[in-house]
């Protein structure tokens, strides 16, 4: 009989950090080719729509960085989180909640033209995140309550209250009764980088948030300490460590991230508020915080992978009629291989026989 | 026909980087009390798992009454005869005694039956237990007896006991020889594994020793002295701490006065009017047998739980309110038990688990790293405190047991703390580096700090305490000089027996 | 009067507990053995879509019903596989199963655009279907209902019964010692983590078959989440997981009737009620560590990798 072994390194491989999300790309890759072969599709040239069709004008590669923004924002405060072993698979909630947030101020002072407005909005939209945020964290430090299941079930009372809104208080008077917002006005959108293109200013923040993400997880004295909780907890009691602190701003970092983004959304491309914002950038983000291997550098890469796959997904949709859905199960599987490559970063596999 | 119950025959195991055993060959015969001797690091636990069929021997062969056998796991093991007694208890907290021996026996699964075949066997070798209780219920000692029964349940030809006695008070170390010599005059052979000499020149008849993987001969215990089965099993002189006299404070630095608490875990003790001090210049042991509140009086001495703020002082400050953090602050520093996950991140590097407690020491600036700071710190307590590793850059749980808690020893002293108390100094660490650690805890005290360790090994407290106290059940005894006490008085205190622990009701 | 609200409002909560039943004493053993699997979620909806697919294509509801276990056992198996030999987080495998869930299931599922099937039969128990009040509020369920019933009594049994309930215990307990004493650890993981898959699916499965027999896509909403703080609740009980489910079942129907009556209140207020009642039945259970540490297996969410 054979048997797989899994032999421990003597010292973890590094570089096998950076190796894992190609191989889990490829094998993505792999699989996804036998799905198009079983639907009767030609795995190149679909490979191809998917993959290369997308970046191969400038408006491709503008809708690229837009969506990429959005998903590395939000990586980026997942990131921070699961350092610190704060599992925050809430984004999408947080997402909403900011985008409620800036799409009201968006609404009641939209008509005066002021200065002030989108600032106003974007820090109405982080603060709506992490005031959706703050839940769990408070529920989590006050009464131990399991942050997965409480964020998780706050996205569907998100989605509800978005939903209520653009239904009744928030609903547009002109518009027809469409559950929706009146368009914002141009002083509450950020101003597009390139004429005729959907990208835009937002994209500042983001890059913005990559370079403080990066100081605070890899140079500040509270970002280690928030890895030492999330590494060994009991380390991090030994040494003195602000367990609770850790938490929150494991949260609140991440509510701000994602209820930012949610305002950029709002702000940008859509320009008003929808029942549905967010084409599930909440989860996705954390199969960015992943193939980023918890860094702020990964998670660019990361944004900027799983971007892609958003944009194969609508042009496979369009021009081969697959349903968008193909996207989330590539997502899935990429996540899927990506978590078996990381394997190899602690051990080598042995075949025995015996 | 070998007359030999047991043969092995240049058994090796490695692991990567290591050889944990190298060509190993030991006999033992019908009856015999067989010691494996050796050092912590010295193979013998792996050697033991190869014969129960838990680790996989390389290479090497197994003869089971001159027959070869390939053990492929501990039920075979078991089916042909051979029972093991863990160190580390492989029992389960939230079940029942005759549950706990159930999971561990083939045929019907009937607790009623298995119930009365227990306690019929308790009262044949004197080792009374109640099949019904649950196992959290029951002391370090009990639930040895539990782990024995369960061997014995297997009429067993082979019995491995590892490391048995350090649960144990003196006394009822005596006791389970007494067992053992029973069990052995009926014929079941016995690998008795420690690195306690005294215990195995009363008891084995015969000792193979080991050395870094290797057997470096084997001896008559009984014939030869401790001193050179203890050169036998180092490879060197034993070295021996030296102690200056004692300079007091004139106050005591740590005090805990009246310390009574509830427990956190449902399975842990409740620690009930407990009082110490120690003052500056000295080292007070605690002795105990685990799981009588130690844990419990350290998690309130450090923070990690809060009392009021009375019950614990610094140098006649209450600090009994403050969190963990604060009490650093004010010059209290502490060496867990556990070291990989509590001590030391076991996946971040020396240098960042240096960061882990010195971070008032400067390395920090402004809410940012200083990393060279970082390196710098933790290549200094390399260098003094003789850490072998690759450097400041090695992460945590690469280093040997030994070296690991050089480490820490040395960051905490680096500290140049008031008061530095100390879990199980030397638990798992070789007799070097064991001697190493002792000597910088009796030079810290003699700079002016209040030292406090607890430790399960009396041994240990006797070479380097200067005051020994005893917790049992969450109570206290008074501490008495080293030099006005001794071993045996200290085992009764530690089995509950004596004045100290007369509740007052 | 009374009767004509308090029988459907009974009714529909036996009903609306049965899916949360299914998947939460599958997930309830998975973890008693120390493996947490979040992708619930995302194996009910794979169930919900094989159940569909398969009773879609003609064939009877029992074989959709076992076509939905088998799609979830092997669910859980791809999931096993990465948590359990390849020791990745359970946390990381257990969400991209339900993104893989989610989106195979959305997948598969836009070929039924919102096709329908015909529900499962109720089962008509002579005498006791006829009582009034009781008769239509116990005795008139499909059998799904009851199995549910069945398997939850069955897990009892095999938990506190049995010498392999035992074992799955202690391996949840203590890994290492199990080992110790030669148990397979992995391999009885592997066991409890596809009978949790298998029992996801046929949660799924009932959605499909039974529940709301009509194809939408994500339409477990939310579900296998609640199930999976339902174990919580339930403090790792087989017996206090069908207290829970009941108690949920009851929100979410009580909240379908205000809705239906016409109370003003919004009605995404009332439809937000399970959520918001699980957050809070799991700030109530988790509020005292000692009730945590007394229950919840020890090794709860630890890879196992045998020492030696």
């Amino acid at each position: 009989m054979m048997r797989i072994v899994l032999e421990p390194r003597p010292s973890p491989l590094p570089f096998m950090r950076i190796v894992a999300p190609i191989i889990a790309l490829v094998l993505t890759v792999i699989v996804s080719s036998l799905l198009f072969l079983s639907l009767g599709l030609n795995p190149l040239s679909t490979l191809e729509i998917f993959f290369i069709e997308p970046l191969s004008t400038l408006n491709g590669v503008s809708e690229w960085l837009l969506k990429a923004s959005p998903l590395i924002l939000i990586g980026l405060g997942i990131t921070i989180g699961i350092r610190a072993n704060v599992w925050n698979i809430g984004a999408e909630g947080m997402f909403t909640v900011g985008a409620i947030a800036a799409g009201w101020l968006a609404i009641t002072f939209g008509g005066g033209n002021h200065i002030w407005l989108l600032p106003a909005m974007i820090l109405a939209g982080a603060l709506g995140g992490m005031a959706w945020a703050a839940i769990p964290a408070f529920l989590k430090v006050k009464a131990n309550a399991n942050e997965i299941l409480v964020t998780l079930m706050l996205n569907y009372v998100a989605a509800l209250i978005l939903s209520y809104l653009v239904n009744g208080p928030m609903q547009d008077p002109e518009g027809m009764n469409y559950p929706q917002t009146a368009a914002f006005d141009p002083s509450a959108m950020f101003p597009p980088l390139v004429e005729g293109m959907r990208i835009n200013g937002s994209i500042v923040i983001t890059v913005v948030a990559v370079i403080l993400a990066w100081l605070f997880l890899d140079r500040s004295f509270v970002g280690f300490q928030m890895s030492v909780g999330g590494a060994a907890p009991a380390a991090a009691r030994y040494a003195g460590f602000n367990q609770s602190r850790s938490i929150w701003v494991g949260l609140l970092v991440s509510g701000a991230t994602a209820g930012l983004a949610g305002m950029m959304e709002a702000a940008g491309p859509l320009g008003q508020l929808t029942p549905v914002l967010s084409p599930g950038y909440g989860f996705t983000a954390i199969i960015v915080a992943f193939v980023g291997r918890l860094t702020p550098i990964g998670v660019v890469f990361g944004g900027l992978l799983l971007s892609l796959l958003y944009l194969g997904g609508e042009a496979v949709q369009m021009s081969l009629s697959l349903p968008a859905s193909v996207t989330r199960t590539f997502q899935g599987t990429l996540l899927f291989f990506l978590l078996a490559a990381d394997v190899l970063i602690l051990y080598r596999i042995r075949i025995r026989r015996r | 026909m070998s007359a030999y119950r047991l043969e092995l025959c240049g058994v090796t195991k490695r692991y990567p980087g290591i050889v944990a055993n190298d060509g190993i060959s030991l006999q033992v015969g019908p009856g015999e009390i067989h010691a494996v001797l050796g050092e912590n690091g010295a193979g013998k636990s792996t050697l033991m798992k190869i014969i129960y069929g838990a680790v996989e021997a390389d290479s090497g062969d197994v003869l089971w009454n001159g027959e070869k056998v390939k053990i492929a796991n501990p039920a075979a093991a078991r089916r042909l005869g051979i029972g093991m007694v863990y160190q580390h208890f492989s029992l389960f907290e939230s079940v029942s005694v005759v549950e706990n021996i159930a999971v561990a026996m083939s045929g019907r699964f009937d607790l009623p039956a298995l119930s009365t075949r227990i306690v019929r066997l308790s009262e044949r070798y004197g080792l009374p237990v109640d099949p019904n209780r649950l196992l959290h219920h029951l002391s370090v000692g009990e639930r040895q007896r539990v782990e024995i029964i369960r061997c014995l349940l297997q009429n067993p030809k082979l019995l491995i006991l590892d490391e048995p006695t350090s649960v144990l008070t003196p006394q009822a170390v005596r006791r389970l020889f007494e067992v053992l010599r029973t069990l052995a005059a009926e014929g079941c052979s016995i690998l008795y594994i420690s690195h306690k000499l005294d215990e195995i020149r009363e008891l084995c008849d015969t000792a193979t020793v080991l050395r870094s993987g290797r057997v470096v001969g084997t001896a008559s215990p009984k014939l030869v002295s401790a001193a050179e089965l203890a050169r036998f099993m180092v490879g060197a002189e034993l070295p021996d701490v030296h102690r200056d006299p004692v300079a007091l404070t004139p106050h005591p630095r740590l005090e805990a006065i009246g310390l009574s608490a509830r427990s956190d875990d449902p399975f842990g003790t409740d620690l009930s009017d407990l009082s110490l001090a120690v003052h500056g210049g000295e080292i007070l042991g605690i002795a105990g047998v685990s799981g009588n509140g130690q844990g419990e009086l350290l998690s309130l001495l450090s923070g990690e739980r809060t009392a009021s703020a009375d019950m614990i002082q610094l140098d006649g400050q209450p600090v009994g309110d403050l969190p963990v953090a604060d009490r650093r602050a004010l010059g209290v520093a502490f060496v867990p038990e556990e070291r990989l996950g509590r001590g030391a991140v076991p996946t971040i590097s020396l240098a960042d688990n240096g960061l882990l407690t010195a971070h008032a020491d400067g390395l920090v600036k402004r809410g940012f790293i200083d990393r060279q700071r970082v390196a710098g710190f933790a290549k200094a307590i390399i260098s003094q405190f003789g850490v072998k590793c690759t450097g400041p850059a090695a992460l945590a749980h690469s280093l040997s047991g030994g070296n690991l808690q050089k480490f820490i020893v040395g960051r905490e002293i680096s500290l140049s703390p008031r008061v530095l108390i100390v879990s199980q100094p030397t638990w798992g660490v070789d007799v070097a580096a064991s001697a190493f650690i002792r000597q910088a805890l009796i030079d810290l005290s003699r700079s002016g700090a209040a030292v406090l360790v607890i430790s399960e090994e009396l041994e240990e407290l006797f070479q380097i305490s200067d005051r020994i106290a005893v917790i049992y059940q969450g109570r206290l005894s008074r501490a008495t000089s080293r030099t006005a006490t001794n071993v045996e008085e200290i085992g009764l205190l530690m089995a509950g027996v004596g004045p100290a622990f007369q509740t007052a009701a | 009067m009374i009767e004509h609200l308090l029988v459907p409002i009974l009714s529909g909560t036996i009903v609306a507990a049965t899916p949360l039943i299914y998947a939460a004493i599958g997930e309830l053993v998975a973890e008693r053995s120390g493996v947490v699997n979040l992708g619930v979620e995302g194996i009910m909806l794979i169930g919900t879509v094989t159940a569909f697919a398969v009773a879609f294509a003609g064939y009877p509801a029992f074989v959709a019903g076992l076509a939905a276990a088998g799609a979830g056992a092997l669910a859980s198996l791809v999931f096993a596989v990465l948590a359990l030999s390849l020791a990745t987080n359970q946390y990381a495998a257990g969400l991209a199963l339900t993104i893989l869930g989610s989106g195979l299931s959305a997948f598969i599922g836009h070929n039924f655009g919102s096709a329908s099937l015909k529900t499962i039969a109720k089962i008509h128990v002579p005498i006791l279907s006829d009582l009034p009040v009781i008769g239509p509020v116990l005795f008139a369920h499909d059998a799904m209902t009851y199995l549910a019933l069945a398997i939850t009594a069955a897990v009892w049994w095999f938990l506190y019964r049995t010498k392999a309930g035992l074992v799955v215990r202690i391996v949840g307990e203590a890994p290492q010692s199990a080992h110790a004493i030669g148990y397979p650890v992995i391999f009885i993981r592997y066991l409890t983590t596809m009978f949790g898959g298998s029992m996801a699916g046929l949660g799924g499965a009932y959605l499909a078959l039974a529940y709301t027999p009509l194809w939408v896509e994500n339409m477990t909403a939310g579900r296998g989440w609640i199930a999976l703080a339902l174990v919580v609740f339930a403090a790792w009980r087989p017996g206090r997981v069908l207290l829970g489910a009941w108690l949920f079942g009851g929100v979410t129907v009580l909240q379908l009737f205000a809705q239906g009556i016409g109370i003003k209140v919004p009605s995404e207020l009332l439809s937000s009620l399970p959520y918001i009642a699980t957050i809070i039945v799991l700030v109530a259970i988790s509020r005292n560590p000692q009730t945590l540490r007394l229950n919840a297996p020890v090794s709860l969410g630890q890879s196992f990798r045998p020492q030696g």
